[in-house]
């Protein structure tokens, strides 16, 4: 146990640094003055701050600066955007948890809907719902992401006006920005409509995470699919039946737990696409999030934002998906034994 | 197989299924049904300002989001008539010798309340003073705050015209110039004439906030300031004791929208009750919805490309024309403006009197262009800079992708060009420094008179307040509109203008393009919006049914 902990957590702290390294690498390959691009200050401007904590001390050797640049990443000093001269530490403190929060609902709806039909897939294993279910699968997994939002846009918002098609709330609510979560912002908050707000709030989620979910929702299908023919056709399911079990008992003490522990690690693995898939869509959609953020970032050649915004998506995929990768490992019986085995 | 058939007697799928779509049902039903939005107007704008004083910064994206909806003015032009008419001044009185205007201020009229400031007094002449000081004086307390570039008054002059502001008493003010001007009452009619409060400014330098004027302003108008976030919204919030006798609703919002596509398309699905210049290239998608409205009026602005003429090779005027005559200006129109603009000889368009039919245009012939640049000494794969506008602006819908025809018809005279653009504000503040070889920008004109368009673009003090994006300077071309200016009769100052065009054909410090019609859309529901041709929106006045 304690063995396992301290190699994920080795794992994580190598990765980080690697990426840490790879972000002040890249201010030096950006085109421009390498301070420049790590503080985010022209030359003109930054021997005014010369006094400030915000230098890289730009004389010293590369690993004396690479130490600067960790110590302020750590102190919150990102630096600032070229474009819109804010701290940069604060703007993705604003944008990221939009992103999080899309993605997490996209994830949410891809469980509710894709467990299910997954299980009713395999259950009805080579018959019409089966087929019927992996052709619709095939067909939302061909669909590129930012075609479907499009699309959606298209026939939903343009078409027949139901769903508004960009931000994530109707401006003419005022909600007091507190978690930077829209839903939990709007139940904290006491002066407006809630009833109305969330009803807004939603209403400008359902196009996004429709168009992320649909992807997510198709890959569970397969591997819930798939996973649950393995288990069913294991010798401990006939093991099961011979004690004289019905099905249904069967499947709820036996199935579902089995099924379910190979597809975690999977899902885990779901996550970057996830992210990926959020960062077009909410381009598409306006959705103040990082993805969209750091489009505009690129777009308009920011250095300093492209490698914060980099460096802090990346953090957030490989805890997310190092967390996951553990949780796993520490609750899965089965892993547990392989890894005595090995030792 | 025989295993799994047995799991398909399992049916305790259904009854949750069914309880299930029920309550999706009603949720959609909720969801689609509820049209509970507070009142409240969303305009969706093209760009963050970058600040919200008019008098520092005569972009028309700040001046939209500052100049009619949080201040007014002394006077205002009629949007329709173009008459000029009282506004914070109920009258007022220009002597014999026209050196000398006396302005009767309007009573009772109150300033914005915000969070941190409380007025206690109403408006009266110390705020005019303080207004008009604040540009007009170098050593004033507040001058060099944001920046202390007065764009629009120093490009005009207007602190070398200006002998002395001289309160009277507490609502009549005098104004004495030095030599008799024709357009001076036209220049405190525009849009960045704004009237500030003194009591604020005086509240800040206590608090030591000073720079706090211009990000959180504080002024007359119609609607105050609630909170701005960059490149995402501006809120405000109705006035509730407005002088003016209008209707207002409880919120508007600019909704900041920099793709023309995605305004187009909130406009439709109603997320936007009006949008910012749309696009040309969308106008006819506007006249074909029933719920769309579409203004149109012939624009007083130009959209040209100037060459910065403090950098050789450009302060060469053979250069400039060889690269004028590299260019087909009218397929540029017709690939840009998609028609709706007539190409530009002056820089003036021809509703103005200022305006000079008989000036030869350059055609287009890069053959001669090549010949001319050889002959200039410009050799074969030059390289230079086309700067182009990251924003829609009425006399230029789409900067980037003109330069990317310019682009083009340069690489056929040998020359390479590289598009640079940057962000709004950090785009204007470079080209004002002068980085630049050359840009495509424009003007939109703030008032009828022509001098509007001469001497900001083009005049030598133009360099310094950062609008004569050419950095040309001529001292014959100042004489010539300086002395326009002295006489009254147009007769008489289209003489000196018609020389200032001639002057500007055989230089070209710029290569006027195009003069651009102006559009607003807006949802049926809108009423009492109207295009104001002498500068930026008013919201004041609009109603939503």
């Amino acid at each position: 146990m304690t063995n396992v902990l301290l190699r994920y957590t080795n794992l994580v702290l190598v990765t980080l640094f690697i990426l840490s390294l790879l972000s002040f690498i890249l201010a030096y390959l950006f085109p421009g003055e390498a301070v420049e691009n790590l503080t985010g200050l022209r030359l003109n401007e930054l021997t005014a701050m010369q006094n400030s904590a915000l230098m890289y001390s730009a004389d010293d050797n590369i690993f004396v600066q690479y130490w600067h640049y960790i110590g302020e990443l750590f102190a919150g000093n990102w630096g600032v955007s070229f474009s819109s001269g804010l701290p940069l530490y604060e703007d993705v403190g604003h944008y990221l948890p939009a992103s999080i929060e899309l993605s997490a609902y996209a994830l949410f709806l891809s469980f509710f809907i894709g467990l299910p039909l997954g299980f009713i897939a395999a259950l009805r294993h080579h018959k019409l719902t089966d087929y019927s279910l992996l052709s619709v699968s095939l067909l939302g997994y061909s669909i590129p992401v930012f075609w479907l939002a499009l699309l959606l846009i298209l026939v939903f918002s343009l078409q027949l006006g139901w769903f508004p098609l960009s931000g994530r709330i109707s401006l003419l609510f005022e909600i007091p920005s507190i978690t930077d979560f829209i839903i939990i912002d709007i139940l904290l908050s006491d002066s407006i409509d809630k009833q109305a707000a969330l009803i807004s709030a939603f209403r400008h989620l359902i196009l996004p995470t429709l168009s992320i979910a649909v992807v997510t929702t198709t890959l569970i299908l397969r591997i819930t699919r798939r996973s649950v023919i393995e288990t069913l056709n294991s010798e401990f399911i006939l093991a099961a039946y011979a004690r004289g079990l019905t099905p249904r008992q069967v499947l709820m003490r036996h199935g579902i737990r089995n099924a379910l522990i190979p597809i975690l690690p999977l899902l885990a693995m779901q996550f970057p696409t996830l992210l990926t898939n959020a960062m077009i869509v909410e381009s598409i959609f306006s959705w103040p999030g990082i993805g969209n953020w750091l489009i505009q970032a690129i777009y308009q050649q920011d250095y300093p934002a492209i490698r914060a915004g980099m460096l802090a998506v990346s953090v957030l995929v490989v805890i997310f998906t190092m967390s996951i990768d553990l949780t796993i490992r520490l609750t899965d019986p089965r892993r547990r034994r392989a890894e005595r085995a090995t030792t | 197989m025989n295993i799994l058939k047995k799991h398909n007697k399992n049916t305790g799928f259904k009854t949750p299924l069914i309880i299930l779509v029920c309550t999706l049902l009603c949720a959609c039903d909720a969801l689609l049904q509820s049209k509970t939005d507070p009142n409240g107007i969303i305009y969706c704008s093209e760009g963050s300002p970058s600040n919200f004083n008019p008098q520092l910064d005569t972009s028309g994206t700040t001046v939209d989001a500052s100049s009619h909806q949080i201040y007014d003015r002394l006077i205002d032009f009629d949007p329709v008539t173009g008459d000029i008419v009282p506004a914070l001044a109920t009258s007022w009185l220009v002597s014999d010798d026209g050196k000398t205007y006396t302005f009767q201020l309007r009573q009772e009229v109150s300033f914005h309340q915000t969070q941190t400031f409380t007025p206690t007094r109403f408006f009266n002449a110390d705020d005019v003073l303080f207004s008009i000081n604040r540009w007009r004086l170098v050593d004033h307390p507040y001058h060099d705050i944001s920046g202390g570039r007065y764009t629009y008054t120093d490009s005009l002059n207007l602190r070398g015209l200006i002998s002395q502001v001289k309160r009277i008493n507490g609502y009549r003010i005098e104004i004495t110039l030095h030599n008799p001007e024709s357009s001076f009452l036209a220049n405190l009619a525009t849009d960045f004439a704004v009237i500030l409060s003194a009591e604020y400014a005086d509240k800040l330098i206590s608090r030591n906030q000073k720079e706090l004027i211009d990000y959180k302003p504080v002024g007359t108008g119609p609607y105050q300031l609630a909170s701005f976030r960059q490149d995402r919204y501006i809120r405000y919030t109705k006035h509730p004791e407005y002088w003016r006798e209008v209707e207002l609703t409880d919120k508007l919002i600019f909704d900041i929208t920099p793709s023309s596509s995605l305004r187009l398309a909130k406009l439709l699905t109603g997320e936007c009750d009006a949008i910012a210049l749309p696009a040309h290239s969308e106008l006819e998608v506007i006249r074909q919805q029933e719920n769309l409205v579409l203004d149109e009026k012939p624009g007083l602005n130009i959209g040209f490309w100037a060459f910065n003429t403090s950098k050789p090779p450009f302060n060469n005027p053979q250069v400039r024309r060889a690269l004028g005559m590299a260019i087909d200006k009218n397929a540029l129109i017709e690939a840009i403006y998609f028609n709706s603009a007539i190409p530009a000889k002056n820089i003036v368009p021809p509703t103005s009197w200022a305006f000079l039919a008989d000036v030869r245009p350059l055609s287009y012939n890069p053959i001669a262009a090549i010949k001319l640049l050889r002959e200039e000494g410009i050799p074969e794969d030059f390289s230079m800079t086309v700067w182009a506008m990251p924003v829609q602006r009425a006399y230029n819908p789409n900067a980037m992708k003109m330069a990317e025809l310019i682009q083009a018809y340069l690489q056929v005279v040998g020359i390479q060009v590289n598009i640079i653009s940057y962000e709004w504000s950090i785009f204007r503040e470079r080209l004002t420094e002068g980085l630049h070889d050359s840009v495509l920008i424009g003007w939109s004109a703030d008032n009828g008179d022509p001098d509007n368009f001469y001497r900001p673009l083009l005049s030598c003090a133009a360099i310094e307040s950062g609008t004569n994006r050419a950095m040309w300077c001529s001292d014959e071309y100042d004489l010539l509109i300086n002395k326009a200016l002295q006489y009254t009769e147009i007769s008489e100052r289209t003489y000196f203008y018609g020389k200032a065009n001639e002057l500007l054909a055989e230089q070209l410090p710029l290569i006027p393009i195009a003069h651009a019609s102006r559009y607003q859309a807006h949802r049926k529901e809108l009423d009492g919006l109207v295009i104001n041709p002498y500068g930026g929106v008013r919201f004041g006045g609009v109603k939503k049914h």
